[in-house]
């Protein structure tokens, strides 16, 4: 009965891996998604279903966010133009099976690092572009200020797929309590049912909480706790197997937060063209053959800063400016006391 | 001749071959490509997540299996209630669609037709978050029938203590066998000797009689624990003690059951209709009371005209309890093929154990219902 019922599940399988219907090989030197990205004019990016300062829609169908400008910075540096990017909307539940099966190239949707994903699953994290925490949101009214208040048989309302309903378990485990999980596929689910009432308590990334907040009924009634149960690095992914695709978003996400390091906006892009220091130049593409590696041009960087800015220009438009979180944390560079830290482009 | 009879048969064979080989191959291509692997082992593995409903003993540290367990009960709990449910209410439907009474004849059919024309979907979140918006706060809920709460984390009713429930359990089961074997007998002795026994009431008061005795004799003890306001926070309050049945469940049960029961109820006054009115009035030139005619003539033989069609509604619903996941319900689709996916990135082994699942069940159903309107079927004698 077992082995039928393998067979059966191997053939529904191979069906369904067949539908993505991709002339893939492992032979290119040059990379594949490279190559069918320039072909096809546009950068495939799958993004979320509207977290405001990560990645949202407007009502025009622009998409904005530190996620999204990810995929507008390789956008730039493989195309060209930052604009040409097809954003495909995943929930939590659709996004690695959209990359895996090579619907899309570049996963940019606040997604955390971690072992099993980066190990398990055919996936690549390529960095980090936010470094956050799960937390907890609950009304002001409740009198709660700490998690230590938490009490048995309080109800909990979060996402489906996500490292969130593991951390949950963790912490509520630790801790002693017993509580109820309300999971939703969706997050404006989730947002409904805890403003409703359904529940006593929402958890997902601070980020997620701060920027959520803002879509409640009355968003001044709900606090954020300060305790930080998790680890949350969120970063950009791509599929396993095209080290050179990987390198090219790895290095795009890393001109962006060594551009601020370093002073260079999109405003001042092109004096810094002449600048003295030669760290400065080779990140303008003024010295140095930096693009060759990856089969770039040598202002593939150059287009980066200007077209989309360096990581402080984009986290103050989409997350500061927006009032999501002002503060920037450990998102800050590491010589102003964050965490910001990446390898030097030479 | 004989050639040209089976050449066809032979090529559609090879086609049907060529076109599975060509899919089987070019996914294992892909799949090698991308480094997927292929296997079952992660099953076995502990889950670390935990789910809000579950009917048998679970949490995080029990493996992926028994999620899937979890998930599979609670999406055949929800079905079971729903059926049963979407049957009582459609056949009570579609009666009233057929009385004479103007009242109750234009009710049922603008019942029908609102909630037959609104998709399904829609309905679930209207009852969830329309209900949710409208219930009160479990500090502000008042009693419900002296016992429960209804609030908006759930309906908290009072839970059974049982002591020595197996010996129960199984003067229940006694209780029914006897209840069969009275009546195969009471029917014999109709058939032969024409003589009526009341079976509804001796089925009855046997169901009720033998279980009670167990109360005296057995050591069987019910006890009831009842639902207790409790104090989480200034302004946040729950239940504690008793059963707390998930606002998640009511709305989509409600939601299946109504609108299942349209498509019933239409079912049953086909049904009813598809009945020659001849058959009415002989019964009725006989001597048989009204309803004697309803249950005696025309229910036996309209049953055969509803069951083919009420199979399919139950499949439907069946299915449709998987639209579960847009509103926190935990079934099979939510728990299974969502958060378990996930974890284990499992895509393909995961869906196609899921959709193996749901053809289990459907085909579970429509055997049985065809065994049973084989059952009812006119036996040519």
């Amino acid at each position: 009965m077992f082995k039928y019922l393998k067979q059966l599940t191997s053939l529904v399988a191979m069906v369904a891996v067949l539908f993505t219907f991709t002339t893939e090989t492992m032979a290119a030197k040059k990379s594949k998604t490279l190559k069918n990205t320039q072909k096809k004019g546009f950068v495939r990016c799958g993004v979320s279903q509207g977290l405001p300062g990560f990645s949202n829609a407007d009502a025009a169908g622009n998409w904005t966010g530190v996620d999204v400008d990810v995929c507008r910075a390789v956008a730039a540096a493989v195309l060209g133009d930052a604009s040409k990017v097809k954003y495909t909307p995943l929930s939590a539940k659709e996004r690695f099976t959209a990359l895996t099966s090579g619907e899309i190239d570049i996963l940019s949707r606040n997604t955390t690092w971690t072992l099993s994903r980066d190990a398990d699953i055919g996936l690549t994290f390529v960095g980090v572009n936010f470094y956050d925490g799960q937390g907890f949101m609950v009304r002001k009214s409740s009198g709660i200020t700490s998690t230590s208040q938490f009490k048995n048989g309080i109800s909990a309302c979060t996402n489906i797929g996500t490292t969130t309903e593991l951390n949950m378990r963790d912490f509520f485990n630790s801790k002693g309590i017993s509580y109820t999980p309300v999971a939703f596929e969706k997050a404006d689910e989730v947002v409904a049912a805890y403003d409703a009432g359904r529940c006593d308590t929402y958890t997902t990334d601070k980020s997620g909480l701060a920027a959520q907040r803002t879509k409640m009924s009355n968003p001044d009634e709900h606090i954020v706790l300060p305790e930080t149960i998790s680890k949350e690095p969120l970063g950009p992914v791509v599929r396993q197997g095209d080290s050179v695709w990987e390198d090219i978003v790895r290095w795009s996400l890393n001109t962006m937060i060594e551009a601020e390091e370093y002073g260079i906006t999109s405003g001042n892009a092109d004096m810094m063209k002449t600048s003295d220091n030669p760290a400065i130049k080779r990140l303008v593409g003024a010295e140095g053959e930096m693009g060759a590696a990856f089969g770039l041009d040598n202002d593939w960087n150059y287009r980066i800063i200007t077209q989309v800015g360096n990581y402080g220009e984009s986290y103050k438009r989409n997350i500061a400016d927006t009032g999501i979180l002002p503060d920037r944390g450990p998102n800050e560079l590491w010589t102003k006391g964050g965490i910001l830290y990446v390898p030097p482009s030479r | 001749m004989k050639l040209k009879k089976i050449l066809p048969q032979f090529l559609t064979l090879l086609f049907i071959v060529l076109i599975f080989g060509f899919f089987t191959m070019n996914a294992q291509e892909n799949m090698d490509t991308r480094g997927i692997e292929f296997g079952f082992g992660f099953l076995k593995q502990e889950a670390s997540f935990d789910i809000q409903f579950s009917l048998i003993d679970y949490d995080g540290s029990k493996s992926y299996a028994r999620a899937y367990l979890v998930g599979l009960l609670n999406t055949l709990l929800v079905s079971v209630i729903g059926i049963v449910l979407c049957t009582i209410l459609g056949v009570v439907i579609g009666v009233a669609r057929l009385s004479p009474n103007y009242l109750i004849n234009k009710t049922a059919s603008v019942y029908i037709e609102f909630f037959r024309n609104i998709p399904l979907l829609l309905q679930i979140f209207f009852w969830y978050f329309a209900a949710l918006r409208a219930l009160p706060m479990p500090e502000d809920a008042s009693l419900l029938l002296g016992t429960s709460y209804m609030t908006i984390k759930g309906l908290y009713t009072p839970a059974p203590i049982w002591n020595n429930f197996d010996v129960f359990l199984i003067s229940l089961i006694i209780s029914l066998i006897i209840i069969f074997f009275f009546n195969r007998y009471a029917k014999r002795k109709q058939e032969e000797a024409g003589i009526q026994y009341p079976k509804f009431l001796i089925s009855l008061g046997i169901f009720l009689i033998i279980p009670a005795l167990t109360f005296i004799f057995g050591g069987v003890d019910l006890q009831w624990s009842f639902p207790e306001l409790k104090q989480l926070a200034k302004t946040s309050f729950t239940y504690e003690g008793g059963v707390g049945i998930p606002p998640e469940l009511i709305a989509l049960t409600l939601a299946l059951t109504l609108y299942t029961a349209t498509f019933i109820a239409e079912n049953v006054r086909a049904g009813i209709q598809g009945i020659g009115k001849g058959q009415k009035e002989a019964a009725a030139s006989i001597g048989l009371t009204p309803g004697q005619v309803l249950k005696l003539v025309i229910m036996p033989q309209a049953l055969r005209i509803i069951i083919p069609p009420t199979t399919n509604q139950y499949l439907n619903l069946t299915k449709n309890s998987s639209l579960a996941a847009a509103i926190a319900y935990p079934d099979l689709v939510l728990v299974f093929a969502g958060t378990a996916m996930m974890q284990t990135g499992r895509a393909i082994e995961i869906v196609a154990i899921t959709m193996a699942t749901y053809l289990t069940i459907s085909l579970s159903i429509s055997l049985f219902m065809n065994w049973y309107n084989k059952s009812i079927a006119i036996k040519e004698k």
